[in-house]
């Protein structure tokens, strides 16, 4: 599985309130809708002008605070092709493998990669590229790669429970 | 080698003699928590196929995220919940203004010591506070655990907290909280178990207790732990004896018996050693809980609301200590004070003593028990450009409904004290 485009580069301790506001948690349920507020109080910016396959790199501690799947959602409905950062929130970590956004921890490339660089990330190889240099990352284990191909615990559990 | 509590409470959970951190187990909770957020749990559950939840008795579901409904859209959210809680045979559902989930599984005795809680909530680390292993989790996995009754979990590695000796007047569990978020960022424990111990834990009040673990999830970590003792097994026995039917005595005996402690022997990832005489009231300041200040350094800082409730400080001896501060007083002119009882049982418990007449004389609004104007669903959402100061456990930018407002975390004294002058205070000093 390989995904490419441009980097939107944040800082560390990005928490969920600012991914997807709780304002909208209860009232907000079309997935679309939910992609249309992504980012909304960290950069106004972001959700009118991503692309698909484009990849959020990120500091420390991505996704800290609430439970609130939508966060995952949002971004996996507005097209982001992955998240990159130096460590996530162990919930936001579990959200985003659970509906199919790929959540890759490498430090080097944090450090090394700039808004709007465009990259090329191949989730089975554990490779980032940028132009002529290359990132490792350990390999998404095999439940992982199985939940992202599915498109998410869901349809994964769904297969699985042969319904 | 000895072995953590999350050691063994996983391999409990996970129904086999042993386990170790970094190992990935499935585990079988004995509660499966959610809230408000049930019916878009409801939706996943379908999509999966499933028409009936695997173990109803285990689900626990109470409604306080948006309570009473503020508008038609959460009323039918609340009434998609009601329906299927009927179809499906789930006991455990406690409807609107019965109280915060989290309080709510307490006092009703729902998750014991020991036992290990999953739940659509990141504050689901709370009833760590009696030794259970709490971790919050997403919604695709609630609907996940409706199905089958278990989800993995990777095991994680430890770490202690250990405070010693007695808190000066005016500094509680709230001020320790937030000065060990403060010391160790907001990943401080991140992927970890926390520990707490010693003299000044066994010291703390249940309710006290109860602050630590919710507030541990403002640090990253899987799930906290409050060493369980006879004051917990007091507290604990009467509400399940009261849910059960069944003696106090045998309750008691049960729920001791449940109870999980490390071994002396235990590895530890990071230990870190606090002096309860040497912590004072501390503040964390917008925008991030980490962002911890001594009180003094924002003490005289203008507030247009002050916040008294949610799971974090919402009891019995929070809304007693703002009495306390605003007896005889008035909030000042220009602030709102907003308190929210965290359940109903501490409401009327509330009203019993007093307090709550006390309160509304100095001019205090009081809400419906639920989670409020927490993370900005109504009653109490702050203007552009207002600051609240609150007992909550988050100050996140737009978390109360509006990015341009500003929240500053601390404990109830201070919020009331704040609402009296209309200006984060001391209670010390009025």
């Amino acid at each position: 599985m390989v995904t490419r485009g441009r980097v939107w580069k944040y800082g560390n301790d990005v928490n969920t309130d600012v991914i997807f506001p709780g304002k909208y948690t209860y009232t907000i349920t079309d997935r679309r809708e939910m992609a249309r507020h992504a980012l909304e109080d960290l950069d106004p910016n972001f959700a009118s002008n991503v692309r698909p396959g484009d990849v959020i790199v990120a500091g420390r501690n991505w996704g800290c605070g609430s439970s609130r799947e939508q966060a995952a959602i949002c971004l996996k409905e507005a097209g982001v092709g992955a998240v990159v950062a130096e460590s996530f929130a162990r919930i936001f970590y579990r959200n985003a493998l659970n509906n199919g956004l790929p959540a890759i921890i490498c430090p080097e490339a944090v450090a090394a990669l700039e808004f709007g660089d465009a990259v090329e990330i191949d989730l089975e190889a554990g490779t980032i590229r940028r132009g002529d240099d290359v990132w490792h990352f350990p390999p998404l284990p095999e439940t992982a790669l199985q939940l992202i191909q599915a498109g998410g615990l869901i349809p994964y559990l769904k297969r699985k429970l042969g319904r | 080698m000895g072995k953590t509590f999350a050691e063994k409470a996983l391999a409990r959970a996970a129904g086999i003699s042993e386990v170790s951190a970094g190992q990935v187990i499935d585990a079988r909770p004995d509660v499966v928590l959610s809230h408000d957020n049930s019916a878009a749990i409801i939706q996943m559950f379908y999509e999966l196929g499933v028409k009936r939840v695997e173990y109803p008795e285990r689900l626990a579901i109470i409604l306080d995220h948006a309570v009473p409904a503020p508008t038609t859209r959460h009323a039918q959210n609340h009434a998609e919940i009601r329906q299927f809680v009927a179809e499906q045979g789930i006991t455990h559902f406690f409807d609107v203004g019965r109280g915060i989930c989290h309080q709510v599984l307490s006092e009703e005795a729902l998750i014991l010591p020991g036992q290990l809680v999953l739940g659509a909530d990141s504050h689901t680390t709370h009833s760590g506070w009696m030794g259970a292993f709490g971790a919050g989790v997403g919604r695709s996995e609630v609907a996940a655990l409706w199905a089958t009754g278990e989800l993995w979990l990777r095991v994680p590695e430890s770490m202690r907290v250990i405070l010693d000796g007695e808190l000066p007047r005016g500094v509680t569990a709230k001020d320790f909280a937030l000065r060990v978020i403060g010391d160790l960022g907001a990943d401080g424990g991140i992927y970890m178990s926390v520990e707490f111990s010693g003299s000044g834990i066994a010291a703390m009040s249940v309710a006290s207790r109860m602050v630590l673990p919710n507030m541990m999830a403002e640090m990253g970590v899987k799930n906290a732990y409050v060493t369980p003792d006879d004051r917990v097994f007091d507290w604990l026995a009467p509400r399940l004896a009261r849910r059960t039917g069944r003696p106090v005595e045998e309750c008691r005996a049960e729920i001791e018996a449940g109870a999980l402690y490390p071994d002396p022997d235990a590895r530890y990832a990071a230990e870190y050693h606090y002096d309860a005489a040497g912590l004072e009231p501390y503040i964390a300041c917008p925008h991030t809980v980490d962002n911890v200040v001594p009180l003094s350094e924002v003490a005289g800082t203008r507030v247009q609301q002050a916040f008294l409730g949610t799971c974090t400080n919402g009891r019995l001896e929070d809304i007693a200590a703002a009495a306390e501060v605003v007896k005889g007083r008035r909030v000042a002119r220009g602030t709102r004070f907003l308190v929210i009882p965290a359940s109903s049982q501490v409401l009327q418990a509330a009203l019993e003593r007093g307090y709550i007449q006390t309160l509304a004389e100095a001019g205090a609004m009081i809400g419906v028990p639920g989670c409020g104007p927490c993370m900005g669903n109504h009653m109490g959402i702050p203007a552009p450009g207002e600051v609240t100061i609150s007992t909550a456990n988050r100050n996140f930018r737009g978390r109360m409904g509006t990015r341009e407002a500003e929240i500053y975390l601390a404990n109830p004294a201070v919020v009331a004290a704040s609402a009296i002058k209309g200006a984060i205070t001391d209670p010390r000093e009025l």
